[in-house]
């Protein structure tokens, strides 16, 4: 059902057109290139005040705050980019296992960060303004800079392999 | 000096250190994942001070205060992407160096050294010097505004390179 989808995206007007077009390609990959890092660049902002190493006299919420609307913006610019560009050879993509691990990743990322939200962060009012933050959140930013960081390197990776 | 540049990449291609760099299949994306993830920190922490400086985040800090702890990271990272651009370029004088847009982007970084370092100056000498008029807010926004088109072109042509002939 997943090959009978890719088969599907890549045959469709917009599969057809970035695989076409000399330029579509790496006009959007620069475009979710823009995206990526700004979404592991503010990610890793938070994750390194959980750690205790950055940020240390701001409190989390605030922090927090200024920084993931940022995160989520380009985190959905993103995610389209790299919709379009999965289009141009997606039964491909399938076939590659560092861009199937690189999803997985994704979905590691998102999980660690739906537990953190949902757990960790629920009292977050008793550790706010903490240089070192109760072990749960520390584990969380760990584990969240390991996730996107396999995804920066996944990334990179199917540029080299994907047939 | 375009014949200059091609008779020096050809000699530092046939270098020992560069031929290993191009018969190690994983050193150029590993070196490479390493450059954006210095990238994705330079990134964030300029945009961090430059929405700050567009009054679209952050109003309960000091545009002082996010400048002292955000553009140290850019600097840093500005070390480990020479390094590791240094890396790419040895692996494949010709791409880069004969390469317009690499080109491009080198111009570019000079003027996104000049521009971080001129405001992190001024950030300096007076903590206060954004607020002190209307004018110096408009040159705030000024700043931020040349700053995320500049780094953004950056990245764009650094994406590039890979994509058009050279030399």
């Amino acid at each position: 059902m997943l090959l009978a989808f890719c088969q599907w995206v890549e045959a469709s007007v917009v599969g057809q057109f970035i695989s076409g077009s000399t330029w579509a390609f790496p006009t959007i990959e620069s475009i979710h290139v823009f995206f990526l890092v700004i979404v592991v660049g503010t990610v890793a902002i938070v994750d390194l005040r959980l750690l205790g190493v950055a940020s240390r006299n701001r409190s989390v919420s605030r922090l927090s705050n200024d920084v993931l609307p940022v995160t989520w913006g380009a985190f959905v610019m993103a995610l389209i980019t790299g919709g379009l560009l999965f289009t141009s050879r997606a039964t491909h993509y399938l076939a590659n296992w560092e861009f199937c691990a690189k999803m997985v990743m994704l979905l590691l990322a998102g999980a660690n960060m739906l537990l953190f939200h949902f757990l960790t962060y629920r009292d977050v009012e008793r550790w706010d303004n903490d240089a070192i933050t109760p072990v749960a959140a520390r584990v969380a930013g760990a584990l969240s800079l390991l996730f996107w960081i396999a995804v920066v390197v996944l990334g990179r990776w199917i540029g080299f392999t994907v047939q | 000096m375009l014949a200059e540049i091609g008779k020096f990449s050809d000699w530092l291609s046939m270098t020992p250190i560069s031929m290993t760099f191009q018969t190690v299949a994983w050193i150029i994306p590993a070196v490479q994942s390493v450059h954006i993830l210095a990238i994705a920190i330079v990134m964030s922490s300029v945009i961090m001070v430059d929405l700050r400086l567009l009054g679209l985040m952050g109003h309960s800090q000091s545009i002082s205060g996010l400048t002292r702890r955000f553009i140290p990271w850019v600097w840093w990272s500005l070390v480990v992407l020479l390094i590791s651009g240094l890396i790419l370029i040895t692996a494949e004088p010709r791409r880069d160096l004969l390469n317009g847009v690499f080109q491009a982007k080198m111009a570019l970084l000079i003027v996104a050294i000049v521009l971080t370092a001129v405001f992190q100056e001024m950030v300096r000498r007076n903590m206060e010097f954004w607020d002190l008029s209307p004018g110096r807010r408009r040159a705030a926004v000024a700043t931020a505004i040349a700053s995320l088109v500049v780094w953004s072109a950056i990245v764009g042509c650094g994406r590039w390179i890979a994509y058009v002939e050279h030399g």
